[in-house]
């Protein structure tokens, strides 16, 4: 269970508040127009930002003070996903291993990572030797490898055409249901948010709100809703 | 953040330890200064600093601006080799192009031969202006290629805008060019300034004497001549809060990059024809000459003195090696620690980094001769010390080069190393060094050419055995061996590009993606 409580972040004159909850295996998608703070309530969850006030709770245990790579979480930016000077092993290594000291059956790990997300064989390229699809599935692979029980993706895959965001999609909920994690996915898109979200935070104005169900957020938006979709 | 404490702390130490060096140097000098009263000749060698430092930096910034220009408005073949051959001097070993100013302007060089067939005046290289010449030799490259650097940031689109304008060159110059040349300028002037300030190999080899004495030779002569520790302490003192003033000074000013890797030459722009085209074929040409022939002149003189190379050569080489190794993974290694802090936000840091421009060799070495000459006898640690002392003066230099290059991997990558969770260690081993390998391994050859070529601190510490390959070229000068020393000299620098060219291959060797 993941907890908002009373949440305020600041940046510069900027705020958000947000205070609610998610529970184990929801998929919530996080949607607003640009520049509301979508990005920062996820930059917040990871460790980036630390509350002007409030408190972000994981099975009741506060997570201040608490550095990005010991959260719970594993986070997918919108690029630099990968280390473009290493090899997909190694990348993916990282998952198991922060300092790459890996046994065999580490190693043998990463292979099945690799192949599980139709990689197979690829772990001696390096991403620059890879479609922008195919680095997206590298980088699932690894939060596969991590297994935190909250997965928070930056619009990892908008720079995806249409065909390959659905696919990775199906991916991320093939992934995340491993580890029976929480999805919490920045989208620009209504559709991304219909298709793959039981739920749907609306960020506007300041607030984020609390997560309601997709089907009966777009059945009836609210003013800031329909302003943003236009 | 339980492990920020851990992570700063190595730079912490650095820091403290750089803090500790220089400001013990200056507190030592400053505590054994006989008195504050200066005797005539100290004022002398004061005012000599200033001036010969004045006219150098004024003479260098005033001559680069047309050949920055003239190298950034056209476009010639072998134009990548003027702007590389711009490089080379800030790695020359001073004493190899002294020998080779001297082969050129000396008494039997072709300047002074061809003069005297047409019944002028001699010009001497020594005293005033052979210092003069020599910081315009090491600082209008080096002033060019900063000055380039700053004209290629200017956006295209201006110069194309401007032209579409029908704006004349003046006009262009007025308008584009003019806020440019004022806001790099006076930084650069500062930063030659300085360097001038605290020159000593060039001073020692063709200054002297009472008149063309700078400080940091009068403070060499009070202690290795008159053993004055007194003197030499006083002077050390003027020389450190001079040179602290300056540096204070400089730092208001922002100093576009001159010694980093290769100027780009990615802008194309037809420059104005006419009489300009010819006044930019002369200028070039002209500095191509001043640099060139200096270095042709030890080749020339060098190459038939290999067959008879002096005794004691190899193992001055091996000990001037061994420094320059030391001193550059030393100084390297401070810098990317350093860098590394200030690119996560520690910008303290950043002041300390350049503290040791307030410092010069000689400055650095009469603290370290009082602190250790009551102790032991200096000789046997000349080489410890110059490795100090030449790891501390490089630090700057490397510091700036690595600074930004560390802030855009921070930038690019470093959410993504902190959300994995990489510890210090392997964050510099699998992220850090690998973007970096490239400026490191030409950051580590600078480092290590610039420390191969100094002649400062041994100077002051060495023994009659121990001397480094600089200091035995110097030494030869000084027993009118020029033959000999010119070939001492060829087998310096060729030793100085090597270990460059050797840092700067692996770099690109483990640099890709």
């Amino acid at each position: 269970m993941l907890t908002l409580e009373s949440l305020t972040l600041r940046q510069g004159s900027f705020s958000l508040t947000a205070d609610w909850g998610a529970a184990a295996g929801e998929h919530i998608a996080i949607i607003g127009p640009s520049g509301s703070g979508k990005s920062t309530l996820l930059m917040a969850i990871a460790g980036f930002l630390p509350p002007a006030s409030g408190r972000v709770l994981w099975l009741g245990r506060d997570l201040a003070g608490e550095p990005p790579g010991q959260r719970p979480s594993t986070i997918l930016f919108q690029d630099q996903n990968l280390f473009p000077h290493l090899t997909l092993a190694q990348n993916l290594g990282l998952g198991l291993s922060p300092t790459l000291r890996l046994s065999s059956a580490q190693k043998a790990h990463v292979d099945m990572a690799l192949q599980r997300v139709g990689l197979g064989g690829m772990g001696a390229r390096k991403p620059g030797q890879l479609s922008g699809g195919q680095q997206g599935r590298a980088a699932l692979a690894r939060a596969l490898l991590r297994a935190r029980p909250i997965l928070l993706l930056d619009e990892p895959f908008a720079a995806l055409g249409p065909g390959l965001k659905s696919e990775m999609l199906d991916l991320v909920a093939e992934v995340a249901s491993a580890s029976n994690a929480i999805v919490l996915m920045v989208t620009h898109d209504p559709n991304d948010a219909k298709r793959f979200a039981d739920k749907t935070v609306l960020v506007a104005n300041g607030i984020a709100s609390a997560p309601v169900p997709t089907a009966n957020l777009f059945a009836n938006p609210p003013q800031a809703l329909t302003d943003y979709l236009g | 953040m339980a492990d920020r404490a851990v992570q700063i702390s190595p730079a912490f130490w650095l820091s403290l330890t750089i803090v500790a060096l220089i400001g013990g140097s200056a507190a030592m000098v400053a505590l054994r200064a006989d008195s504050f009263a200066l005797a005539p000749h100290d004022w002398a060698a004061l005012r000599f600093t200033v001036l010969q430092a004045s006219l150098s930096a004024g003479l260098s910034g005033l001559l680069a601006i047309p050949t920055a220009r003239a190298l950034f408005r056209r476009r010639f073949p072998g134009r990548d080799g003027f702007v590389r051959l711009m490089a080379a001097p800030f790695v020359l070993p001073v004493v190899v192009a002294v020998l080779g100013l001297l082969a050129v302007f000396g008494r039997n060089g072709p300047l002074n031969l061809g003069l005297a067939a047409l019944h002028l005046p001699e010009v001497s290289i020594f005293g005033l202006q052979g210092v003069v010449i020599a910081h315009v030799f090491f600082n209008l490259p080096l002033a060019t290629r900063m000055l380039l650097h700053g004209w290629q940031a200017i956006p295209a689109e201006r110069f194309r805008l401007a032209q579409s304008l029908g704006m004349p060159p003046s006009a262009q110059f007025r308008h584009l060019e003019l806020p440019l040349l004022r806001a790099q300028l006076p930084g650069i002037l500062m930063m030659i300034f300085l360097i001038c300030l605290t020159s000593f190999a060039i001073a020692l080899t063709l200054g002297g004497g009472p008149k063309a004495s700078t400080l940091e030779l009068a403070i060499y002569q009070a202690l290795r001549f008159d053993f004055d520790l007194g003197r030499a302490a006083l002077l050390a003192t003027l020389q450190f809060a001079l040179c602290a003033a300056v540096t204070l000074m400089a730092a208001r000013f922002t100093v576009a990059q001159g010694f980093g890797a290769g100027v780009a030459s990615h802008q194309v722009m037809d420059g104005p024809s006419g009489w300009r085209r010819g006044f930019d074929a002369v200028m070039l040409a002209a500095v191509a000459v001043f640099l060139m022939t200096p270095l042709l002149g030890v080749v020339v003189k060098g190459v038939p003195g290999l067959q008879d190379l002096p005794a004691g050569i190899w193992y001055a080489l091996l000990r001037s090696v061994a420094v320059a190794l030391l001193s550059a993974v030393i100084a390297t290694a401070a810098a990317v620690s350093l860098a590394q802090a200030v690119a996560k936000g520690q910008k303290w840091t950043e002041t300390v980094a350049m503290l040791p421009m307030a410092a010069s060799s000689l400055v650095l070495g009469t603290g370290l001769f009082l602190a250790l000459h009551p102790f032991l006898r200096v000789e046997t640690v000349a080489l410890p010390v110059t490795v100090v002392v030449n790891a501390t003066l490089t630090l700057p230099y490397l510091f700036r080069l690595l600074l930004p290059e560390l802030r855009q991997i921070q930038q690019d990558y470093g959410r993504l190393t902190a959300s994995l969770g990489l510890p210090p260690t392997a964050a510099l081993r699998y992220v850090v060094l690998p973007r970096l390998a490239r400026p490191l391994g030409y950051g580590t050859g600078l480092a290590a050419a610039l420390s191969m070529g100094d002649l400062g601190v041994i100077a002051l510490f060495a023994g009659d055995s121990g001397a480094t390959l600089p200091l035995l070229v110097q030494r030869l000068m000084g027993a009118y061996r020029m033959e000999q020393a010119a070939a001492a000299a060829l087998i310096l620098v060729g030793a100085s590009y090597a270990l460059f060219w050797a840092f700067d291959r692996i770099g690109s060797h483990y640099a890709d993606a």
